[in-house]
Order: C-alpha cells, then structure tokens, then sequence
C-alpha cells in the first residue's frame, strides 16, 4: 500500500510504474489494475482558471486517507493501492491526485478504487483556491457527489 | 488543561488565525473550545471539526494535549 503527498508535480503513470515494480510479491497475482487520475481543468463554473493552490492538514491527511484505504482492503479483496496527491502551486493540466488498486478481478478494482476516490473527497482534508483569469482568487465551497 | 487549536482555508483566513493556545480549569468540549477561542464568532453552520487528527462532533470531549481543528468541507481530489 502506498500514500504519498506531493508538494510538486508527479508523473502518474510513473508512480504507476514505480509501485507495480517495488511490489513484486504481487507479481503473477494481480489481473485487474484500475486507475484514476484527476487532473486541473483550465475552467470551473463558467470562469478560466488559471491557477490552484491545494492546503492541506499535514498528519491529518495521511491519516485519514490510510483509515479510507483500510477500510476499502476490507470490502473488497485488494492486494495493493496507491493514492498519490498533490498540495502546492497548481497549473492546469497538472494532476492532482491519482487512486491505482491492484486486484486479481476486475469487479473488485473499480469498485474499491470508486469508493477510495469518493471517500477521500468528502473526508481527506485538501481545500483548493482558484486563481482565475481576472485575477480574482475564490476558495471552492464544496465537491460535488460523484455518484449523482 | 492545554489545547491547540488550529484553523485552515477559508476559517482561517476569515478569523486571521492559524491556530490558538488554549488553557481550560474544567471539562470542556469541541464546542466550547470554539467558544472560548472566538468569543465574537458563532461557529459556521458548515463547519467540520477533529480531534487528534480525527473527525469529531461539537459535543465530543477534548483532554489535556489535544490538537482540536476547526475547517470547512474537504475539496481535495
């Protein structure tokens, strides 16, 4: 299992790469690996955005996201999860966080990574401020219900 | 008893704060913490608030050493 906080850019597809290659007890084990990787849109509510800064509780995030991961290992026969954030100066068409979950059936994949993404958004501790176009910053007030 | 509080994104822009140092005689809640560290500020309807790290409700206790944090929704991911 894998959390990492970034405080600059990171490759998803590399950290993908990265985890699959240290994990190798899982080799030959694994058939479905499931991936999603949100990324900074250059627009939100009608406005350009030109720019995010993502604060974060340092201690409190990790916390929380390792009681999300644990709780989807137990829902579901996961072998392995990576969840990988970014906090920081954020440009658009930058990642902002990556969910990857190792299972040995598809089924399992998407659901446990589904639900690890949409837990962390109502409950890891991140708030984002856009920068837009005017110049005017504006805190977002709330993420939407993936599941609507 | 000592406790830290702290604030983070909006709340902590919107009371000029980042955390406080709190001495309390007696029992107290997550409630009364704000209470006594914003006098003048109701707490926000949609406020969330933790304990050590942990998500809590207002009338949850806090002990001596306690980080409490005060925060609006999560809009992460």
């Amino acid at each position: 299992m894998g959390i990492k906080i970034c405080a600059t850019s990171f490759d998803p597809w590399q950290e993908i790469q990265a985890h699959q290659h240290s994990a190798k007890d899982m080799a030959g084990k694994f058939g479905a690996t499931n991936v999603f990787i949100g990324t900074m849109r250059d627009f939100n509510e009608g406005d350009d955005v030109k720019g995010m800064t993502l604060e974060h509780y340092p201690g409190m995030t990790e916390k929380q996201l390792e009681k999300i991961v644990a709780e989807a290992l137990q829902q579901w026969p996961v072998i392995d999860a990576l969840v990988v954030h970014r906090v920081g100066d954020i440009l658009p068409n930058e990642p902002i966080v990556l969910v990857a979950v190792w299972t040995s059936h598809r089924g399992d994949a998407f659901d446990a990574s589904r639900y690890i993404m949409e837990a962390l958004k109502s409950r890891a501790p991140f708030w984002k401020k856009e920068l837009l176009q005017s110049e005017a910053e504006r805190w977002l007030v709330k993420n939407t219900d993936g599941y609507l | 008893m000592s406790i830290k509080v702290r604030y983070f994104a909006s709340l902590k822009e919107s009371i000029g704060r980042s955390e406080d140092d709190l001495e309390f005689a007696g029992l107290a809640t997550v409630g009364d913490v704000w209470r006594s560290a914003n006098p003048n500020k109701a707490l926000p309807d949609n406020v969330l608030a933790a304990v050590n790290m942990d998500y809590v409700e207002l009338d949850g206790a806090v002990k001596d050493g306690d980080e409490v944090a005060f925060f609006p929704p999560v809009t992460g991911g």
